[in-house]
């Protein structure tokens, strides 16, 4: 027979050790990453082009005297992405309610919705952004806008309100059953059933996959420049032209990063959370 | 607003004669009645023919082997499922007519499922405010005051504001029934509502559904639990294969039952207690 160990004993071993462990692996963490990125910085910086990369894609002078433009330009952005969530919130939820609804006098407007998606969802975001930008004024209708920034909106608009109504939709689906049966049972109308049980849950379901949506839409704003508007990408490229030096672009960039790196982390969060439920 | 209990069913006044032995032969009007129900899912047979009749204050346990039909049974009765033969009545009315508004007739009876199926978004008290406020109408205070005076008998008055998923399954459960409860339904549907719970949880359950049995409320249980549907029920309804085979008060189907279908039943529950 052992000794038996006096109590907290075995406890103090057992943190000691933990705390070895952990300290062994922060570590080895930190010298691969060391490791890692001191090969790849060299890798770049000994290419035989780097001295001409660093001039045309980082020069300081050049990010200094853009970095207005494109940020103004970025301003134009956050306005149009803003708008265009907020319309693509509302859109997406009606054509998928419309998809998702079961009354036969409603036909007509799930068999409109269920085309909505197919044609809306299937065509490249810039063959959209083009067709109605140019297509649209094309018709010489009266009330039609001209904008290139409003048509440019529609066209991400309709693209996203598609992708949008599906999520929403597996949301919809993804509702047991049984939490139906249960609205009906306490006497609440199919329409209240779907308004106060199914679709509160179903939105809290999506919330992460429709903030995804929404990072992509962020950037693809980006698209409005092949009409003209001066947004950050254009007004970049604009910079970029004038003197051969691609270093505006890299601002722009930079711009969208501030916005679509914490969209991600919020999206991470949110799934984190979902996970602990 | 003041709704008329009866609500807009066509009246119709049921006949008894069609109910065969067993049914009740005169007698107050039934508050429940099921005449000739059928229901197939498919090409599979649920319920072949089944007549019931609750007088108001009675309770009637349906018991059987899983798949013999006491859930679809009520669950056409609060009509979420459609039948396809025959007639259910509340006071009288037909509610299976297809004239009638479903959500009118659910307003009425309240059902309370196997699985809880609370609201999980929704705290212990939206759960048990929604059917007054959204399909009654009642003002909150009054609605309210309702629950609180529910949750309070049932000792859960500390639990209004907690999540369901936070609640046990035992309270679970009780919260389920006080919310079946909380819109004064003329009729009770509790199915298997113990089948899903731990066994050290089940007897908070059935005490409560004792008490609400003792007020003289009208229900009809499908249960599992032989010792307490004797106990509480006043007639039992033995279900096969979609046919109430055996019918009669708890001492007689339990002591000495005549068919050998539930003779069957009843034995092979015994022996599974023994083990």
């Amino acid at each position: 027979m052992t000794d038996v160990p006096a109590p907290g004993s075995r406890a103090a071993a057992r943190a000691a050790a933990r705390r070895r462990r952990s300290r062994r692996s922060t570590a080895i963490a930190a010298a691969s990453t060391v490791i890692v990125v001191g090969v790849l910085v060299a890798l770049i910086v000994s290419a035989p082009g780097w001295p001409a990369v660093r001039e045309t894609f980082f020069s300081w002078d050049a990010f200094k005297t853009s970095f207005p433009d494109v940020l103004s330009g970025f301003w134009l952005d956050i306005r149009l992405f803003v708008i265009c969530e907020a319309v693509v919130l509302v859109l997406g939820l009606v054509v998928a309610l419309a998809r998702s609804s079961t009354a036969p006098a409603l036909f007509p407007i799930r068999a409109l919705a269920t085309l909505y998606t197919d044609i809306f969802r299937g065509i490249p975001t810039i063959l959209l952004v083009y067709l109605i930008g140019f297509g649209l004024p094309a018709l010489e209708l009266d009330g039609v806008p001209t904008d290139p920034v409003v048509l440019g909106g529609i066209a991400i608009i309709l693209s996203y309100g598609g992708y949008v109504a599906e999520v929403y939709r597996a949301g919809i689906d993804s509702i047991h059953p049984s939490q139906k049966a249960a609205g009906l049972a306490v006497g609440l109308t199919p329409n209240q059933t779907m308004r106060h049980i199914v679709l509160p849950q179903a939105v809290r379901r999506v919330a992460p996959p429709l903030l995804n949506d929404f990072i992509s839409l962020t950037k693809d704003v980006a698209l409005v420049a092949t009409l003209g508007p001066l947004e950050a990408f254009r007004q970049a490229q604009i910079a970029a032209a004038s003197d051969f030096n691609y270093t505006p672009l890299i601002a722009a960039a930079l711009l969208y990063l501030c916005v679509t790196i914490p969209l991600a982390r919020i999206v991470e969060h949110m799934q984190r959370k979902e996970r602990a439920r | 607003m003041i709704e008329d209990p009866r609500g807009p069913a066509s009246s119709r006044q049921p006949s008894h004669a069609d109910l065969g032995p067993g049914g009740p032969r005169s007698a107050p009007l039934a508050v429940i009645e099921c005449v000739g129900v059928t229901k197939a899912f498919g090409d599979r047979e649920v319920l072949r023919g089944v007549s019931l009749a609750v007088p108001e204050h009675n309770a009637v346990a349906l018991i059987g082997a899983s798949g013999s039909g006491k859930s679809t049974l009520l669950r056409c009765i609060d009509l979420l499922e459609e039948i396809d033969d025959g007639d259910i009545l509340l006071d009288g009315d037909v509610i299976t007519d297809p004239s009638v508004r479903p959500d009118r007739v659910r307003k009425r009876l309240g059902m309370v499922f196997q699985g809880y199926n609370l609201f999980p978004h929704l705290s212990v008290m939206e759960n048990i405010l929604l059917a007054p406020l959204r399909a009654h109408g009642t003002p909150r205070v009054e609605a309210e005051a309702r629950a609180r005076e529910l949750l309070a008998r049932f000792g859960l008055e500390d639990r209004a504001d907690t999540r369901p998923d936070r609640l046990s399954g035992g309270q679970q459960q009780r919260v389920a029934i006080i919310r079946a409860l909380a819109t004064n339904p003329r009729a009770l549907l509790l199915d298997e509502v113990t089948s899903a719970l731990d066994p050290e949880l089940v007897g908070e359950v059935l005490m409560l559904v004792r008490d609400l049995k003792a007020d003289g409320m009208t229900m009809i249980l499908a249960t599992h639990e032989m010792s307490f549907a004797a106990e509480v029920a006043d007639e039992i309804c033995f279900l096969h294969e979609g046919l109430i085979v055996e019918r009669g008060a708890p001492e007689a189907i339990f002591e000495s039952p005549e068919r050998p279908e539930t003779q069957r039943f009843l034995r092979r529950l015994l022996e599974a207690k023994r083990l």
